[in-house]
């Protein structure tokens, strides 16, 4: 079965955790020790991915890292609808991989953040950390309020999520753990409640569900 | 040190957690902060464990003009005043099955106080750690006892009764959970769970709060369980799972300060234990973290 290092505070990991989710596909996941215990540091770890950071599949015996290279990964093998990654529509893969190394930005500002202010990395320049995640989400904010001025509920164009959503959402709904509040982003909050209502959805701890209002008004996407 | 930053003497004279002992295997000075000041911590060359205050650069382990220093529960604990009491007991700790398991130090954008409501509070577990600790309908929190124990300054809450789905790592389904809830010290608390191997026996679970500042702090939590089945990974990150999703709810309470005024707030409901807590505070005379009440 497929093998997922996981570590549930991990946005990156969760990534995986949804797009497994939306998919029904099963997978097991082998818990990692992140922290306290550092154990993705470890040397055991590290042979099996010598960056030392999660997450990492194992899908019989090929061993992946990189939350957005799972991701397309696992959409392209394990998405018979091809919506989530639709690998015969060269414009919308390449917008797909814009907004994935977009995504590991916001890993490296938003996410950096929050590890300073929860994990004590204290080697992180946190100002910068959130002034650079301020700047991303100002630009995401902008392009979902034009998409949606186009009728575009989504980051890419079409009426179906992509990856690309999923790269992104975790950590933008982290970003407060980290100091970065969200309230001057409104189409990023509209997108974030659409986001929570694809069927198949699971929350991670600090994220929460849908409220109850927005449950009578959702509408299938899968 | 200079003169603390900390005004709240009642404050300064207590012990406080400042890192699990494992920490001290790294090399080298590890820095934190504690009531505003900046302290380091280290063993020295002798082996022993060596907390000491400074402003800015830490140096080498001092000699002199260190700060006092107890190893408890795993823990390093420090002051920067004169406690006039030992560190409370916990004394399940000592118990020869127990697995006593450091679950991890977070940091919170909060204050001390209104973290230790959060710790007390059983209303929250069906919306907050849904299907592990509650679940509608089950949401009622039924009558329970406070008192102040004048011989051991400490409230205890008890009979409390919650129906969860998962009460530990190591529960197989749902259950009729019994808590007692325990606050020994204005920034730490100890509850007590219905263990679902033993019915005679609980978990430990403790929280021992690190003020850096009025409305930031670090949390250091400590298991004692009876569990013989999961590792200590699997026992780490369910306790992990679980502070997660209490970390946002408290992170967004405003103020973060906890106003200790009776007609401040209308006090959440179930709130018999918090209605103490405040008080409690109150009587002590602390003013850190809180709103003290109008004169
Ligand atoms: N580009 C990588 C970044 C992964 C990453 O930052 N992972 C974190 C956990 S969420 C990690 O393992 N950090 C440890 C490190 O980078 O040293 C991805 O998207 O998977
Ligand atoms: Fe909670």
């Amino acid at each position: 079965m497929l093998k997922l290092y996981d570590y549930e505070l991990s946005g990156n990991c969760y990534k995986l955790r949804l797009l497994l989710s939306f998919l029904g596909v099963e997978y097991k996941s082998e818990l990692i020790d992140f922290y306290p215990g550092n154990q993705h540091k470890s040397p055991e770890f590290r042979q099996i991915n010598p960056l030392g950071q999660l997450p990492v599949i194992d899908d019989n015996g090929l061993v992946l890292r990189d939350a957005q290279a799972i991701l397309v990964y696992l959409a392209s093998k394990y998405d018979p609808s091809c919506k989530w990654y639709p690998r015969d529509n060269p414009e919308m893969l390449g917008q797909i991989s814009q907004w994935l190394a977009f995504a590991d930005g916001i890993t490296g500002t938003a996410s950096a953040a929050r590890l300073h202010d929860a994990l004590f990395y204290n080697h992180i320049d946190v100002e910068a950390a959130r002034a650079g995640a301020h700047r991303l989400f100002r630009v995401l904010d902008e392009h979902l309020f034009f998409a949606e001025e186009a009728g575009q509920d989504w980051i890419c164009p079409g009426d179906h999520p992509t990856i690309a959503d999923i790269a992104c959402f975790p950590y933008i709904m982290l970003s407060e753990e980290g100091g970065i509040p969200r309230i001057d982003y409104p189409a990023i909050r509209r997108w974030s409640d659409r986001f929570k209502r694809i069927p198949g959805f699971t929350v991670m701890s600090g994220v929460f569900p849908a409220g109850p209002a927005a449950k009578d008004s959702s509408k299938a996407v899968a | 040190m200079s003169k603390p930053k900390c005004e709240d003497q009642v404050a300064l004279n207590l012990w406080y957690t400042i890192a699990p002992i494992a920490e001290l295997e790294e090399p080298g000075a590890q820095q934190t902060i504690l009531l505003e000041q900046q302290i380091a911590y280290a063993r020295n060359a002798a082996g022993e464990v060596v907390v000491w205050a400074h402003e800015g650069v830490p140096g080498g382990v001092p000699e002199q003009n260190t700060l006092p220093v107890q190893e408890r529960y795993g823990y390093v604990w420090t002051t920067l005043g004169s406690p006039n009491s030992d560190i409370f007991p916990i004394p399940e700790y000592a118990e020869a099955d127990r697995r006593n398991i450091h679950a991890a130090t977070f940091g919170v954008n909060v204050s001390a106080p209104r973290l230790v409501e959060n710790f007390l509070d059983m209303g929250h577990f069906p919306f907050v750690h849904t299907d592990i600790l509650g679940a509608e309908p089950h949401t009622e929190v039924k009558e329970y006892f406070v008192e102040v124990s004048e011989e051991r300054d400490e409230i205890i809450a008890s009979n409390c009764k919650f129906w969860q789905p998962m009460a530990a790592a190591a529960s197989s389904g749902g259950a009729d959970v019994d808590y007692i809830y325990r606050v020994p010290h204005p920034f730490c608390s100890v509850l007590y769970k219905s263990s679902p191997l033993d019915e005679s026996r609980k978990d430990v679970i403790a929280i021992f709060i690190q003020p850096f500042n009025q409305e930031q702090v670090r949390v250091h939590m400590l298991l004692s369980l009876l569990d013989d089945a999961n590792n200590d990974t699997d026992i780490r990150l369910f306790q992990q799972t679980i502070f997660g999703q209490d970390k946002p709810i408290l992170e967004n309470q405003y103020p973060k300060r906890l106003p200790l005024d009776p007609r401040a707030e209308t006090p959440i409901r179930a709130d018999k234990s918090a209605i103490a807590y405040r008080r409690w505070l109150s009587g002590k005379g602390i003013t850190y973290g809180v709103i003290p009440p109008a004169a």
